[in-house]
């Protein structure tokens, strides 16, 4: 029999996990997904997060591209399925292309809902719903002076309303119902929301029903009117009322609708060799819009549809959890019961319930404070009898994730049950929270269940007792090394490798070792290139094509007519393929061949700049006290002094310096890993910064009289970062492992300070220019290859 | 056997690349010996001779997936890389490939 091949009309999170399921239980089925967007599925739930910073949609896939290619999905983007013939078994899209099927499944999803009223249309008003809408709105909210109202007080709207308050604009959240998230939260818990979201800059206006968006003259939008005839100004309206299944396909297929795709236990529509899932589908009456359920359907339908097994899908428990930053919120199940308990502390904006009917669970709020949110979904989904209920509400606040049982979902982005984390330890022997996680998926949607699944790995001894080991092979700390490399005096890795086998079996921590040598022998260490990653060996940042990027130094971000002119020649020479402005000040010159560094450095003449390396990248400056009408402190100064400090020293994780003139803080200092703010009659020093994958505000360390005082502490707490992080911890990661108290206790002890300082001018003092290996490489091939071989056979007429 | 290069050519625990007829390779010189493997990841292409070198493996510098050098294999995973076999005679490295001979040349 030939294998079955299956089409997935959808390319949103449940067409995704369709895909996944039907892999998982058959190997060999064709399957192709059709997605509408021209992009491959990503997580829409996390949609409001580009709103927010404005990053790609790219940020949200779901799996990268290649997922695809191993899996055998086939991907079809940016199309759309105009017809389907359920007899014949075929599909025609829209450029005309048909395609047959042996099993369709309608993942089509949902529209946002838009109200039929006057002025829906004008220019100004938009949608939330993909990340075009994104877009547009933030390029919308950014504009000066702008206002702007969310129609609708859902999870949604509030989301996106919290995104263009993040542009700066002004929000008013106008609301159909006296409250917000009707659908989720009581009235006291959708009370306590409203104060949270005026202190983040959104207005609630409850019980407001549109009636008509009115437009300036030149057509753009101007504000609402409403039906009891007050309005409201408006620059910017976004429309997130709710969503309805996208049923046009299903329609033209013939399915039973009613208000959704209507499908039986196996997920199975009317028709036979269809089936469906998602928003576009309606199981016993209900039409689920939220990501939990997907996956329960999902689980099913790939088992039903391939013949694996006879899973049946019995519903779902409701879970929502509002993803705003700074604002805790989970709701599951009923929000009202004949049975409720409440414990709440209004002042501390805390509220949390439990609601049982008929003496079984069914239903939590949790506002403020979402300790145990696992634990009560999983016993409302399992509506278990509750006999106390106070009780167990108090007892939920202090569970910890690994009382939770087997089956509870922790990530609800990926729909990866607790069970699913302890096997990956405990069969799939993953030793760290970062490998489970890219094992199972959990918590790399979303984001916000990652602090459950870390405990849950570590209670289940993955990683959770062990130390972290500088080599995993060898099982040794760095501190156990560390030890072992001063009491036998330890030179160089192969020292290491040969004492204590560090290092052999996987290599992968040669480059930490080869770090901790250099550091605990400051400076004064055998190198071995080795050990280090291509990057240090070539001093140059590989690409993805093998070529390496070149970025000289530019002390405090200040360069010349002179070194911009040798830029720009270089650059032509050896034919650059992008010149590029850094965010750290810094000018990169992209695609350069490895043979050709010694020579574009040669030509460029200028120090590295070190962006390839675990070291001092760069010091952001702004122009300061010199030009600046609000400088007060000379911040392009002491921007160059920090560097030149630094310059050439490796450390455990790259660093990234700022220093601002003035507390407008235009170098943004206070998100470096080491920053510094001019304030009135001195200098404020900060640490452990965060402006990435995560944003964290640098804490402040100490506040100096003097520029020299700024760079004497900075150096000490560099120096102490350099003797006490682990490998790529960075200093946002590694300030509040230690503590800020303890950093300060040992910067403001001046004996401890003069050591560290000591063994500082130590290691600087070994420290060279690495760009000087173009004339004299540690090997004859540190650039090159080996040479062609030319193939030369036997004589013409000979054999082969 | 075809000579790809001598053994001083290749620094201690490193790779390079090399291009023999229209094959490229990339030729590893490690503590437990010699070894050749094709020189692009199959993953995405990326440069297994610039990659860090154990015993008998091989980390790709681009995305960090870890072959074996005897066997080809991912290690973690399910991807498989090339091999060639390399011997050291004297102070040259060869490789057995199986590559056609170009004749006359």
């Amino acid at each position: 029999m030939s294998s079955k091949r299956v089409l997935i009309i959808g390319g949103g999170i449940a067409g995704q996990a369709a895909a996944e399921s039907i892999r998982e239980h058959d190997q060999d089925a064709s399957i192709t997904m059709i997605c509408g967007e021209p992009r491959l599925p990503y997580d829409r739930v996390r949609l409001s997060e580009i709103l927010v910073d404005g990053s790609s949609a790219d940020t949200l896939a779901l799996r990268p591209a290649e997922w695809y290619e191993d899996q055998r999905v086939e991907t079809i983007t940016g199309a759309w399925v105009i017809a389907v013939d359920s007899d014949a078994r075929t599909i025609t899209l829209a450029d005309g292309r048909e395609l047959s099927y042996d099993a369709l499944v309608l993942a089509t999803g949902s529209v946002p809902l838009m109200p039929p009223i006057p002025g829906i249309d004008l220019p100004g008003v938009h949608a939330f719903r993909g990340p075009e809408d994104c877009e547009q709105i933030r390029v919308a909210a950014s504009r000066p002076g702008v206002r702007a109202v969310v129609i609708g007080g859902g999870l949604l709207g509030l989301e996106a309303a919290r995104g263009i308050v993040a542009q700066g604009a002004p929000v008013t959240v106008v609301h159909l119902v006296d409250r917000l998230m009707e659908r989720q939260l009581d009235a006291a818990a959708a009370g306590l929301l409203v104060p949270k979201f005026a202190e983040m800059g959104v207005s609630v206006e409850l019980e407001r029903a549109t009636d008509q968006i009115f437009s300036r003259p030149s057509g753009a939008v101007a504000g609402l009117n409403f039906a009891d005839g007050e309005s409201l100004d408006a620059d910017l309206v976004v429309v997130s009322i709710g969503i309805r299944p996208e049923l046009t396909l299903a329609r033209e297929a013939g399915v039973e609708l009613d208000r959704g795709i209507v499908v039986d236990d196996t997920m199975a529509t009317s028709l036979p060799g269809i089936w469906a899932l998602g928003e576009c589908a309606q199981h016993d009456g209900i039409v689920h819009g939220l990501v939990a359920p997907i996956h329960d359907q999902a689980r099913v339908l790939g088992e039903t549809l391939t013949g694996a097994g006879a899973a049946r899908y019995r519903g779902s428990t409701p879970s929502a959890k509002l993803k705003v930053a700074g604002i805790d919120l989970v709701s599951i199940g009923h929000a009202e019961g004949d049975s409720e308990v409440i414990s709440s502390d209004t002042a501390a904006g805390v509220y949390r319930k439990l609601v049982v009917r008929d003496g079984r669970a069914a239903g939590a709020v949790l506002l403020g404070d979402i300790r145990g949110h696992e634990a009560l979904l999983a016993e409302i989904t399992a509506a278990a009898e509750v006999e106390d209920p106070l009780g167990r509400l108090a007892e939920a606040a202090v569970a910890t994730p690994a009382d939770l049982p087997d089956d509870a979902q922790i990530c609800n982005c990926n729909g990866v049950c607790k069970g699913q984390l302890v096997s990956a330890v405990v069969e799939d022997g993953c030793n760290t929270p970062l490998e489970v996680m890219s094992r199972t998926r959990a918590g790399t949607g979303c984001g916000s269940c990652k602090p459950a699944v870390i405990e849950i790995v570590q209670s289940a001894g993955g990683g959770a007792n062990e130390p972290a080991y500088l080599c995993a092979c060898a099982k040794q700390t760095r501190e156990q090394l560390a030890a072992r490399i001063r009491e036998d005096g330890l030179q160089s890795v192969s020292d290491v490798s040969g004492a204590c086998g560090t290092g052999r079996e996987c290599g992968a921590c040669k480059p930490a070792l080869a770090y901790l040598v250099s550091e605990v022998n400051d400076n004064r260490h055998r190198e071995e290139r080795h050990a280090r990653f291509i990057n240090d060996r070539v001093h140059a940042n590989i690409q993805n094509d093998g070529t390496f990027s070149v970025v000289p130094r530019m002390y405090g971000g200040v360069t010349s007519p002179d070194e911009l002119r040798r830029i720009a020649d270089a650059a032509e020479k050896y034919n650059v393929r992008m010149v590029k402005v850094t965010g750290g000040q810094r000018i990169d010159l992209l695609g350069v061949d490895k043979e050709d560094l010694p020579a574009i450095w040669r030509d460029l003449g200028m120090p590295s700049g070190h962006a390839y390396a675990k070291a001092v990248r760069t010091v952001k400056t702004c122009v300061g006290r010199d030009f600046c009408r609000f400088g007060i402190g000379d911040s392009v100064k002491l921007g160059i002094d920090l560097e030149h400090a630094w310059e050439g020293l490796y450390t455990p994780a790259k660093v990234k310096g700022g220093v601002s003139g003035c507390p407008r803080n235009c170098a943004e200092a206070t998100v470096k890993d080491i920053g510094v703010v001019a304030v009135e009659g001195g200098w404020q020093v900060r640490v452990g910064g965060a402006a990435g994958a995560n944003v964290r505000e640098a804490d402040i360390l100490t506040t100096v009289e003097t520029r020299a005082e700024a760079l004497r502490i900075s150096t000490v707490f560099l120096q102490y970062y350099r003797e006490n992080a682990d490998y790529k911890e960075r200093a946002y990661d590694f300030v509040p492992r230690i503590g800020l108290e303890e950093i300060r206790a040992v910067v403001e002890d001046e004996t401890r300070a003069g050591e560290l300082l000591e063994r500082f001018r130590i290691a600087k003092a070994a420290a060279f220019d690495p760009w000087l290996e173009r004339d004299e490489p540690y090997h004859e091939r540190q650039f090159s290859d080996l040479d062609d071989v030319e193939l030369v056979g036997p004589p013409a007429g000979g054999e082969r | 056997m075809i000579r790809v290069c001598a053994v001083e050519d290749v620094p201690p625990g490193e790779g390079r690349n090399v291009s023999v007829g229209d094959l490229r390779l990339a030729v590893f010189r490690t503590d437990s010996g010699w070894y050749a493997t094709e020189a692009g990841c199959p993953h995405m292409q990326g440069p297994l001779a610039d990659g860090i070198v154990a015993d008998a493996s091989v980390i790709c510098p681009l995305h960090e997936r870890r072959f074996s050098l005897q066997t080809g294999a991912e290690i973690n995973g399910s991807l498989c890389v090339k091999t060639y076999r390399a011997v050291v005679h004297r102070d040259d490295v060869y490789i057995l490939a199986d590559v056609p001979v170009l004749a006359g040349a």
